[in-house]
C-alpha cells in the first residue's frame, strides 16, 4: 500500500476539534491535568485488583493472574447510532436463532440451496446430538456477544457473532463501576445510559426459558470449570450479581431424570444452567469422555426436557467463521429483510477462484482460521514481515479450506490516555442481547477492547489489548 | 447453599485462624528469644511442634536458628503451613466461594493476600518482624470484623463461625499438648523464675497473657492457666468457650434445617465433658491423655460435620 492509512477517530472524526457526541467529554478533558488522570488510572488499577478482576493466563508460571488494562477515556456511542445497532443485532440474533432451528430440524436454507450441505454436515461445529432436539422455548442463543467495528461516521460491520458462550460482559459493568467511581462529575453533566441492569436482565430472561418441567420460580446455577479458568472473575461475579450458585461439574450430577447440585440440605434439582463450559466438555458420556468439568448424563436430561442449558449445545455452528460468510443470505432467509449490519466482505479458500485472489493479495488481506479465537492462528497482511506472509502461505496452501480472508479495515481509533496525553488506538466493540421468548434485549453500551500498542489492529486482551467503558448516550 | 460451599468457606476461616495463630505463637518465641536467650531454642521447637510443621523445618535445617524459624514459619515455600501459605489457601478458598460471601469480606481477604504478599516477598529482618506481625494480626481480624459486619446470619455464616473456632480450639490444644509437662505438678521446683516464664508463654501463644492476669490477680499458677485455657468460657481461645460456640452454631443450622444429625450428638458429648469436669478430674485423669483425647474427638467431629453436611461428594 502506497497511501498512508488515515483512520476515522470517534473523538475527532478525521480533524482537530472533538466530533458533537464527545464535545462534553472533551471540555471537561481539556480543564483536567493529565498528571491528575494518570494518578486515577493508578487508582483504578488499585481498584479492579482488590477486586480481584483479574484474568488467568493459561501455561505462564509467574503473575497468573493478570489485570486487563483499563483506559479511563470512555468510548462515546449517539443515541441514534446505538439505535441502528440495536436494531441489526436484534435482527441478526432472531436470524441467527432461526437458523440454528432449522439447521437442527428441517434444514430448509440447504434445500433451498442457500447454504451448501458441505457447510453444515462437515462442520465439526455441528452437533448431530443436536438434531431433533427442541430447547425450551425454542432460544438457542440465550447471550450473544457480536463483535462489531466502526471504519467511518456510519460505517458499522459486524466482525463476529459469539453464539457460544461469549465473555467481557463483567468488564462492561465492572468499568462502568470504576468510572463511576473516579468521576461523578462527568455522569452529572452528561446523559449517559445506565447498564447495570444486565445481571438482572439477564436473570428474568434465563428464568423465562425454563423447561416446562418446572412449574414454580426456576432454580438458576452459572456452571464454571473452576477457578482456575481464565474467565473464573466473571463467572463468579454473574452469578453473584444474579443471585445464583456458581457450581462446577464436580458439584452436580444426574439424579432421578434431573441435573441436580449437592447442597448442605440434599441434591437440588437445576432448572435452568448458564454453562460457561464449552460443548465438548459439557457431557463426558455424549462428548469429550475425558472431560472432568461436565456432568455425565447431562445431554439425556437436555433432551427429554428436564434443563435448560444456556447457550443451547450446538450453537457454534452458527459463529462459525466460514458460517459467517453466509449471514447476510441467513439474515435474509429468515427475517426476508435486508441485513440492517453489513458483514466484512470475506472470501472463502475453499472456493477455488477465491483461493486464488487471496493467495496473490495476501499483503492486504487478513486471513483467519475458520475455527480460531483470540486472535490467534491468523495473518495480518500489511502489519506481517516477508517471512511471516510466506510462512503462513505455506499452511494456507496445505489447507485451504481451513480458512477465510477479508480485507484490512480501517477500524476506528479513540484516544487512551498515555504519559504524553491522548493518542489514538484502534478500537471495536462486543455488546450483549439477551435472547427469551419475550423478545430480544441488548443491553445500551458493551464491551470495548482497544490494542494499547501504536498501529496494533489486535485489541484480544490475552495479547495485550486493553478496555474502555463504553458510553451509549441518552440523546 | 452447595455442599462445597460449605466447605469452602469452613476452611477459608480455619486457614484465616490458622494464620493468625502462627503468628501469634511467633510473638511468644520473639519474646521469649529477647529475654531468656538460653531457653529460646527450645522455645522455637515447641512452636515447630506445635504448629505442625517440625519435621518439615528439619528437613531443610539441621539446627534451629531463632531467625530460619521465623522465616520458615512465615514464608519459606516448602512450608505448607507457613502463613503465607495459609492466607493463600485461605484466599483461594474465599475465589470458590466467592458468591457466598459479601464484597466485604471478599476484599478483606484479598486485601490481606496482597498485603502479606508484598510484605512477605523477601526474607524478613529481625527488625521488620513486629511489623508484619501486625499486619497479619490486623488483616485477620479485619476479615473477622467484615464477615460479623456484612454477612447475613445464615448457614454460610454458621459454617463460617464453625471454621474459626474449630481451628482456634485445635491451636489452644496444641500448645498444651506440647507444653502439658510444664503445667504438671512438681516437687522439684514450684514457681521458680523459669517456670513463670514458660507458664507466661502459654498463656503468650494463646494471646491470654493479660485476660489470665486480670482475673486471676495476676499471680501464675498452672493449675490455673490450665483451667482458664480448657475450662473457662469467658476466655475467647479456652476450648470450652470454642466448643460452646461450635454447639451453637451447630444448633443454628439444626433449627435452620429442621433436622439433628450426628455431628449435634457428637459435639454435646464434647462439651458436657467441659461442663461436668473439674480441673482436678482433669489433672487426676491426666492432664496429656485428656488434651490427647480432645484432638481426636474434635477431629471425628470435623469429619462427621464434613458428611452430615455434604463438603464432598
Amino acid at each position: 500500500m502506497t497511501d498512508k492509512p488515515s483512520f476515522f477517530d470517534e473523538m475527532y472524526g478525521f480533524g482537530e476539534t472533538a466530533r458533537a457526541p464527545y464535545s462534553a467529554y472533551s471540555s471537561w478533558f481539556n480543564q483536567e491535568d493529565v498528571a491528575r488522570l494518570r494518578k486515577k488510572s493508578e487508582q483504578a488499577e488499585a481498584f479492579f485488583r482488590l477486586t480481584g478482576i483479574t484474568f488467568n493466563v493459561y501455561g505462564v508460571e509467574e503473575a497468573t493472574e493478570r489485570l486487563i488494562p483499563f483506559d479511563l477515556v470512555p468510548r462515546i456511542i449517539t443515541g441514534r447510532e446505538w439505535g441502528i445497532l440495536e436494531k441489526g443485532i436484534e435482527q441478526r440474533v432472531r436470524a441467527i436463532n432461526s437458523f440454528l432451528h432449522d439447521i437442527y430440524h428441517r434444514q430448509e436454507i440447504v434445500r433451498a440451496g442457500r447454504i451448501p450441505v458441505e457447510m453444515i454436515a462437515r462442520n465439526d461445529a455441528f452437533l448431530p446430538q443436536m438434531i431433533g432436539v427442541a430447547p425450551p422455548g425454542n432460544i438457542y442463543t440465550h447471550i450473544t456477544g457480536t463483535d462489531l467495528v466502526r471504519t467511518g461516521e456510519d460505517e458499522f460491520y459486524v466482525l463476529e457473532d459469539n453464539a457460544r458462550t461469549p465473555s467481557g460482559v463483567s468488564y462492561m459493568l465492572e468499568n462502568r463501576e470504576t468510572m463511576l467511581h473516579m468521576f461523578p462529575e462527568l455522569f452529572s453533566q452528561i446523559n449517559v445510559r445506565g447498564v447495570s441492569q444486565y445481571p438482572r436482565s439477564l436473570r428474568r430472561s434465563l428464568s423465562s426459558c425454563r423447561p416446562s418441567i418446572c412449574d414454580g420460580p426456576p432454580t438458576l446455577a452459572v456452571l464454571t470449570p473452576g477457578i482456575h479458568n481464565s474467565a473464573y472473575y466473571e463467572h463468579a461475579f454473574l452469578a453473584d450479581q444474579m443471585g445464583v450458585e456458581l457450581v462446577e461439574g464436580h458439584d452436580l450430577r444426574v439424579v432421578d431424570g434431573r441435573v441436580a447440585m449437592r447442597t448442605t440440605r440434599g441434591y437440588k434439582p437445576i432448572d435452568v444452567l448458564y454453562r460457561r463450559v464449552d460443548d465438548d466438555f459439557l457431557d463426558p458420556m455424549t462428548f469429550n469422555p475425558d472431560s472432568v468439568l461436565g456432568v455425565p448424563g447431562i445431554m439425556d436430561v437436555y433432551r427429554a426436557g428436564g434443563i435448560t442449558i444456556a447457550n443451547a449445545p450446538g450453537t457454534g455452528i452458527a459463529d462459525d467463521k466460514a458460517i459467517y460468510s453466509y449471514m447476510p443470505e441467513i439474515v435474509e432467509f429468515y427475517t426476508g429483510e435486508q441485513p440492517i449490519l453489513k458483514n466484512v466482505p470475506t472470501w472463502r479458500c475453499s472456493e477455488p477462484d477465491a483461493f486464488k485472489y487471496v493467495l496473490e493479495h495476501l499483503e492486504e488481506l487478513v486471513v483467519k482460521e475458520v475455527h480460531g479465537s483470540g486472535g490467534y492462528g491468523m495473518l495480518v497482511g500489511p502489519a506481517a514481515s516477508k517471512k511471516e506472509i510466506a510462512d503462513f502461505r505455506a499452511k494456507l496452501e496445505t489447507k485451504p479450506g481451513n480458512y477465510i480472508a477479508q480485507p484490512t479495515l480501517s477500524l476506528s481509533t479513540v484516544p487512551i490516555l498515555t504519559k504524553a496525553g491522548l493518542a489514538p488506538r484502534h478500537v471495536d466493540l462486543r455488546p450483549f442481547a439477551l435472547a427469551s421468548p419475550g423478545g430480544v434485549e441488548i443491553i445500551p453500551g458493551g464491551l470495548t477492547r482497544v490494542a494499547l500498542k501504536k498501529g496494533s489492529l489486535v485489541v484480544n486482551s490475552s495479547q495485550g489489548g486493553g478496555t474502555k467503558d463504553t458510553w451509549v448516550l441518552e440523546d | 447453599m452447595l455442599g462445597k460451599t460449605a466447605g469452602g468457606i469452613f476452611w477459608m476461616l480455619r486457614y484465616m485462624e490458622r494464620s493468625e495463630n502462627t503468628a501469634r505463637m511467633i510473638d511468644a518465641g520473639l519474646r521469649i528469644s529477647l529475654t531468656r536467650s538460653s531457653a529460646a531454642d527450645s522455645e522455637w521447637s515447641s512452636i515447630l511442634q506445635a504448629t505442625g510443621v517440625a519435621s518439615q523445618y528439619f528437613a531443610q535445617h539441621d539446627k534451629i536458628d531463632g531467625q530460619k524459624v521465623i522465616n520458615f514459619l512465615l514464608r519459606d515455600q516448602t512450608n505448607d503451613g507457613s502463613v503465607m501459605a495459609n492466607v493463600e489457601w485461605a484466599r483461594t478458598n474465599a475465589r470458590m466461594v466467592r458468591t457466598a460471601l459479601t464484597k466485604e469480606v471478599w476484599e478483606a481477604v484479598n486485601e490481606c493476600w496482597m498485603v502479606l504478599k508484598s510484605q512477605l516477598s523477601k526474607p524478613v529482618k529481625q527488625q521488620d518482624l513486629p511489623e508484619i506481625l501486625s499486619s497479619i494480626r490486623q488483616r485477620t481480624a479485619y476479615v473477622r470484623g467484615s464477615l460479623h459486619g456484612s454477612m447475613v446470619r445464615n448457614d454460610i455464616y454458621d459454617f463460617a463461625r464453625m471454621g474459626t473456632f474449630f481451628e482456634r480450639a485445635d491451636n489452644a490444644a496444641r500448645v498444651l499438648d506440647v507444653k502439658y509437662y510444664i503445667l504438671l505438678p512438681s516437687i522439684m521446683h514450684v514457681g521458680t523464675v523459669s517456670d513463670n516464664v514458660q507458664w507466661e508463654t502459654i498463656l503468650r501463644a494463646t494471646s491470654s497473657v493479660r485476660a489470665y492476669q486480670s482475673l486471676h490477680d495476676g499471680e501464675f499458677d498452672p493449675r490455673k492457666i490450665a483451667r482458664f485455657l480448657i475450662l473457662d468460657k469467658r476466655l475467647p481461645r479456652s476450648l470450652a468457650f470454642c466448643y460452646h460456640k461450635i454447639q451453637a452454631n451447630l444448633a443454628y443450622l439444626a433449627e435452620d434445617y429442621g433436622e439433628r444429625r450426628e455431628c449435634h450428638k457428637m459435639v454435646d458429648q464434647i462439651c458436657h465433658k467441659f461442663d461436668h469436669s473439674t480441673i482436678d478430674q482433669i489433672f487426676e485423669y491426666g492432664l496429656h491423655e485428656f488434651v490427647t483425647d480432645f484432638l481426636s474427638e474434635s477431629h471425628a467431629l470435623g469429619r462427621q460435620i464434613e458428611r452430615d453436611y455434604r463438603f464432598y461428594e
